[in-house]
């Protein structure tokens, strides 16, 4: 059994295609959907996303979003998404830069969720090439 | 009756204004291509994010706390018309249906004793509001000398408009773009951002997917409102700018047309005038040899 998975950012659609098992970085926490998943929308933090399909493996890096989940069907709007072998560092500046000024520009419970982004994106930063 | 040498300029002059208007028709062509295909690839995305919307906004609207950006804030006191207009003229109506649109509604709005405010995004809507409105205009977003639209620059937009309405200045925020149908139509278009206008989804609401949310719903609609704002505010610069580029071809296309229809009225002209002049010559040297 499959499903349908779609992931989409603003400027076009990055994959669709059938899987087994997608790999999502949500917001309270890594977890893995599977056909006849519980139907979920979910925000998502910067982190990875993985499409099992088959015996090949796609690693999508995705800087927030959503994630809509349904027995059939999942599909991820990334604010900012590339796959994860052809990324770049360049790429990820801007990305880095607003979730600076998003550290910068709150308080509180949102300052903490905010400076939590900014670690993944460094985290994630660190593997790319220059 | 005007001199050979002077319908011989004529001719010249318009001549070489086919040739720039026939240029600008094929930039525009090529603009064009690319224009559609940002914007198609970017149509995937609006419409998965107004799909998810729809499907979380049909539980949250029952709900007394729902975000303001989804239910409004009760009142509809003050406007936002947010106007979107090329940078650039020569685009045969383009522009000018858009702002025509917008001062429908600002008619409107006035005479139902509403106040509305006026955010011009590209130079060409706010010269043509400027006479009349002034009075009603903050800080316009200008782009000029921007290649290509991106979501930055739809994130900048949004900024504005969000960051006002969270300061609780407006109760409504309309955008006015104008959607691509096709080369030769461009529809003015009015679309209501804020209370979001979402589609009802068909069948009643309990037969809806019961999802499950992460983090809570209003976390979430909190979260993904103003990304829908933006997204939807990005697919009208994208469609303008694909309408701006179409209305801009087929402007040129009749530019073209019309002078080559002149080139040929004029060389007309100049070949008559030619002959006569010949003619007259001959009959003068003629009454003259016959003289003798």
């Amino acid at each position: 059994m499959a499903m349908q998975v779609e992931l989409v950012s603003p400027e076009k659609k990055l994959a669709s295609m059938e899987a087994e098992v997608v790999g999502l970085p949500g917001s309270d926490g890594d977890f893995a959907a599977m056909p006849g998943h519980v139907p979920t929308a979910t925000s998502l933090r910067p982190g990875v996303v993985t499409i099992k399909s088959g015996s090949e493996t796609t690693e999508y890096l995705v800087a927030g979003g959503f994630a809509e989940i349904t027995a059939e069907s999942v599909s991820i709007l990334a604010e900012y998404a590339a796959i994860r072998s052809e990324a770049t560092r360049d790429m990820f500046d801007s990305v880095r830069t607003a979730a600076q000024a998003k550290v910068d520009s709150t308080e509180g419970m949102r300052k903490a969720e905010a400076e939590r982004d900014l670690g993944e994106i460094d985290g994630l930063m660190k593997d790319l090439s220059a | 009756m005007p001199s050979l040498k002077d319908l011989k300029n004529r001719i010249e002059s318009v001549k070489s204004t086919r040739k720039i208007t026939k240029a600008m028709q094929m930039v525009a062509a090529a603009k064009l291509r690319r224009a559609q295909e940002s914007a198609e690839a970017a149509r995937p995305y609006a419409e998965r994010m107004t799909g998810v919307l729809s499907n979380i906004a049909v539980s949250a609207k029952h709900n007394d706390d729902a975000p303001t950006l989804l239910k409004g804030t009760g009142s509809e006191e003050r406007h936002l018309l947010v106007v979107c207009t090329s940078e650039r003229g020569l685009c045969g109506g383009f522009n000018s249906s858009i702002v025509k649109l917008a001062k429908e509604h600002i008619a409107k709005l006035k005479s139902d004793g509403k106040k509305p405010t006026l955010l011009c995004v590209g130079k060409k809507g706010r010269e043509q509001l400027k006479r009349d409105y002034e009075d009603l205009f903050i800080d316009p977003i200008i782009f000029e000398g921007v290649k290509r639209i991106t979501y930055g620059e739809a994130e900048q937009v949004a900024d504005v408009v969000l960051k006002s309405f969270d300061a609780e200045e407006y109760d409504v925020v309309t955008l006015f773009y104008a959607e691509f149908k096709s080369v030769i139509s461009q529809v003015p278009t009015a679309l209501q951002l804020v209370p979001a206008s979402i589609p009802e989804v068909e069948g009643d609401a309990a037969a809806a997917t019961q999802y499950e949310y992460e983090p809570d719903e209003n976390a979430l609609l909190a979260d993904l409102l103003p990304k829908n704002v933006t997204t939807q505010i990005f697919r009208a610069l994208l469609e303008n700018a694909a309408s701006e580029q179409g209305a801009r071809m087929s402007a040129m296309d009749n530019a073209t047309r019309n002078a080559g229809e002149m080139v040929d009225k004029l060389s007309i002209q100049y070949n008559r005038s030619r002959q006569a002049a010949i003619t007259s010559e001959l009959i003068e040297i003629i009454s003259g040899a016959e003289a003798l």
